[in-house]
């Protein structure tokens, strides 16, 4: 357990924290809508892929696809069905309906899946890993979660930046009543927005079904260090958001390798905290437009 | 309740502005009853009864400081669980390492919840709506992975609390149950006041707007630091009284997110912003758990159902929609317009807000 | 038959009537001014065409069809495009991603984003500028473009002289006669009665949510306007 191989380490968990912050940083963006069910949400594709990878054994890897498209229509109708109805009601209102739904989905996996710890086993890979030297290896799995992550923050960036589509997500955010003049639908447009987080949310939510155990009390903390990760890395930048995952990573790991693994957690709040009481507009904020 | 609280004259007509009616009045005599009622009730009640209204009045006591927090301040906290829990191991501190009898104990654990409240309000006010509730849930994280850390405190698995465990049972249920309703009594006075006050009226019309707030010389930032400790003390008193009442504290448990669900579920069903909002909710609660407790967690889904269904559709909650068709408050927050004209019949007018006299 | 025709519209803010049985036609090629003081009713006439509010009584029709209950967005597709009150222009798109968003419908018609610019030359250099770093006239004159973008039949503009200087106020209304060459037909609300008259073909004062008088700038004397506006 050297310092290097946890600082690695840390970096590339950090990766994973990033594409679950992203997904909630992009829905505060569109509708500022704080989605207190975004952890739970995280949870949900790797049952979907759970149900799938057992009933026809094929590689998790597989399955990320369709659970992609499966995420985008739970996104797409959650939003035009439900969240669309109080995007323009204040934030209060937002909070309290996705608190709801964050605990009737913790509640409904846990009467269908049972409190028990699940693995979406992925073979070989998890095991494997590249051997720097004698104190460092860096495991392939860890490694590749980090990189979909830098393709899908990049990828994220070009289709904000670059289409049709992206452009009138940002109109929204800018002034969604000055959007809609425009021509712009805009429950299309947020229930886009919703599809959109909930496929990147798929992608990590898999990922970490194949990396790590899971169960439905994994919610919560997922949508806390997606938090952490937004505010830390300041809000409306991608690469804030994945500065910020990194930094929450590096906290935990080096803290588990300074304070002992029971306290890895615990750093990682408290750097949390630290930078919250110090620079509550996130490292690489924006600077606030008018 | 008579609460005149102004009255001028206008032409030949004159106005009085009332929180109260003479029906409120009556129902002020029913009120005395039923507390009157509620504090005998362990003489006659039997025990199991009384068991679950602690159970009861718990949950009505912590939804109402949550009603309050949003009601007032329009703070929405997700993190009360942090206050619960630590009030349940200040009361274990208390009464198994410093000897302090249980019932004592109980207040300095709402001391701690204090202490607690100050500076994690100073943390969570520089963020904002949304993401307030998430930091008030990280600081709950905090203090629950603290305590399941700490071996003196028995971990993860948990401490008995023996002092509370030794007592005899009768006392100990009764003990429970008085403070139990103390607390739910205070909270529901303390909301009352301060949502009747003029500062309540004032931030009920503009909480949103901290500009218009500050305007209208209300210090929206103190009030806040106000109504965010008082709950923080009151949940932590909570924390306490279940900790003796279950005789048993685990961070697992003491911790639990599910205390916040349900206080935000039965705050909503009911109805924010109203007392009697908390009270319907907790009824409700009762009723469904009472009756589907053999189908499992069903109850708890079907409570979250419900909230999302009255957030979407009926925000005033059960309570709120009832009073919006009927114009009847139990407990008046809102004033009254009474023209007394010469003509011997009084007309009441309900008027949203202070500003009603002309 | 008119483009656009307001039939006995009564439009409400929750319990606050703001019109009460406004009846006009605007006819095509016109340029048509709505005038009178502030809160006589002219933007909320404005927000009823573009589709923000919605009559509770009363009917608009757009070419002959209803469109009372037709979503802002589906407006734009048939060609009514607003140019909002206090410019509204997307401050953190550039300028040119302004342009872009204004022809997100993709209405077919005369408009680009170089015709944009040709028409307001000020434009051209600011294009990959933040529209948040513009200034009031700038924004004004991107707003107006946004609008062009549509290839609207009818334009609306909210209060476009608004908090500009006069040599602006000018630029912007000299744009009117190439804006009506390209086919449109403008909608025009305005407080300040001195520019808009001397473009206007058709003038409606408002007046406490009414219509206190129409006509043509021609046949209007100055003291039935000034009496109209102050409803004196």
């Amino acid at each position: 357990m050297d310092w290097l191989n946890q600082g690695v380490q840390g970096i590339l968990l950090g990766g994973h924290f990033a594409l679950f912050a992203v997904g909630l940083a992009l829905v505060f963006g569109t509708m500022r809508l704080v989605n207190l069910a975004h952890g739970d949400l995280t949870i949900v594709p790797a049952y979907v892929a759970l149900l799938m990878i057992n009933a026809i054994h094929f590689s998790p890897f597989y399955s990320i696809p369709i659970t992609m498209a499966i995420m985008f229509v739970v996104g797409y109708l959650l939003q035009r069905g439900l969240l669309n109805r109080v995007v323009q009601s204040g934030d209060v209102v937002g909070v309290i309906l996705t608190f709801g739904i964050s605990i009737v989905i913790q509640n409904a996996l846990l009467l269908g899946f049972t409190a028990d710890n699940e693995r979406l086993k992925a073979g070989t890979i998890d095991s494997l890993s590249i051997r720097i030297n004698e104190n460092l290896a860096i495991g392939w799995l860890p490694l590749i979660i980090f990189l979909v992550a830098l393709v899908v923050i990049i990828g994220l960036q070009l289709f904000l930046n670059r289409t049709k589509m992206g452009r009138a997500f940002r109109a929204v955010s800018d002034d969604q009543e000055a959007a809609r003049l425009m021509g712009i639908n805009t429950k299309h447009i947020w229930a886009m927005a919703m599809g959109v987080a909930l496929v990147i949310v798929a992608i990590g939510g898999v990922m970490r079904g194949i990396r790590t155990t899971f169960d439905p009390s994994f919610g919560s903390l997922s949508l806390i260090y997606a938090f952490e990760a937004v505010i830390i890395g300041g809000m409306g930048s991608g690469w804030g958001t994945l500065l910020g995952g990194i930094i929450l990573g590096l906290s935990q790991t080096l803290g588990a390798r300074a304070f002992g693994p029971p306290w890895s957690i615990l750093t990682g709040h408290v750097v949390f905290l630290i930078i919250l009481a110090l620079r509550p507009q996130g490292l690489l904020a924006k600077t606030v437009t008018s | 309740m008579k609460a005149a609280t102004s009255a001028t004259a206008s032409g030949d007509r004159q106005f009085s502005v009332h929180v109260a009616s003479r029906v409120n009045q009556v129902v002020l005599g029913v009120g005395i009853i039923i507390v009157v009622f509620f504090i005998l009730f362990p003489f006659f009640g039997g025990t199991p009864m009384t068991r679950r209204l602690v159970d009861f009045l718990s949950l009505l006591a912590l939804s109402q400081l949550w009603n309050l927090m949003l009601g007032y301040a329009g703070l929405i906290s997700v993190g009360q669980q942090g206050y619960i829990g630590m009030g349940a191991y200040t009361l274990w501190l208390f009464a198994d390492v410093l000897h302090v009898h249980p019932f004592v104990g109980v207040i300095f654990a709402a001391f701690v919840g204090a202490i607690i409240a100050l500076p994690s309000a100073a943390l969570v006010f520089k963020l904002k709506g949304g993401y307030l509730a998430i930091g008030t849930w990280v600081l709950a994280e905090v203090l629950k992975t603290v305590v399941a850390n700490i071996k003196q405190t028995g971990g993860g698995s948990g401490v008995t609390v023996v002092a509370a465990r030794d007592m005899e049972v009768s006392v100990r249920i009764q003990g429970t149950y008085w403070w139990a309703l103390g607390a739910t009594l205070i909270a529901i006075v303390v909301t009352y006041l301060l949502l009747r006050s003029r500062t309540g009226l004032a931030l009920k019309a503009i909480r949103d707007n901290d500009l218009a707030a500050e305007s209208c010389g209300v210090n929206l930032w103190r009030t806040r630091l106000y109504t965010f400790v008082i709950a923080g003390a009151g949940c932590a008193l909570v924390g306490a009284i279940s900790a003796i009442h279950v005789l048993f504290v685990q961070p697992a448990a003491a911790f639990n997110i599910n205390w916040t669900a349900y206080l935000v579920f039965i705050t909503v069903i009911g109805g924010v912003g109203t007392i009697e909002g908390p009270i319907i909710g907790t009824i409700i609660y009762f009723v469904l758990r009472e009756t589907t407790a053999k189908y499992g967690e069903w109850y708890f889904i079907v409570l979250g159902l419900l909230a999302i269904v009255v957030t979407v559709w009926s925000p005033r909650g059960i309570y709120g929609y009832i009073a919006q068709k009927t114009n009847f408050y139990v407990f008046p927050l809102q004033r009254k317009l009474r023209i007394v004209g010469r003509t011997a019949a009084s007309q009441e007018i309900a008027a949203e807000g202070g500003e009603v006299a002309g | 038959m008119s483009l656009l025709e307001i039939e006995a519209a009564n439009v409400y803010y929750e319990d606050f009537q703001a019109l009460y049985d406004v009846s006009l036609k605007v006819e095509e090629g016109e340029i048509f001014a709505c005038i009178g003081a502030n809160g006589a009713g002219k933007s909320t006439m404005l927000k009823t065409v573009s589709g923000v509010l919605v009559p509770r009584r009363g009917r608009l029709l757009f070419d002959g069809k209803p469109i009372d209950h037709m979503a802002p967005y589906r407006r734009v597709e048939l060609g009514i495009s607003m140019v909002p009150e206090g410019r509204r222009v997307f401050p953190s798109l550039t300028v040119h991603e302004n342009l872009l968003v204004g022809a997100y419908r993709g209405r077919p018609g005369p408009w680009t984003a170089d015709g944009v610019y040709d028409l307001f030359p000020l434009l051209q250099p600011l294009k990959k500028r933040q529209a948040s770093g513009l200034s009031g006239g700038e924004q004004q004159a991107l707003a107006i473009g946004r609008s062009l973008m549509s290839n609207p039949r009818l334009i609306l503009m909210d209060e476009v002289s608004l908090g500009l200087a006069p040599v602006v106020i000018k630029r912007i209304y000299e744009a009117f006669k190439t804006l009506l060459d390209s086919g449109c037909t403008i909608l025009v609300v305005e407080q300040d009665v001195q520019h808009v008259l001397t473009v206007a073909t058709h003038v409606a004062c408002f007046l406490e949510g009414r219509i206190a008088l129409q006509g043509t700038p021609r046949d209007l004397t100055n003291d039935q306007i000034t009496a109209a506006y102050f409803g004196v």
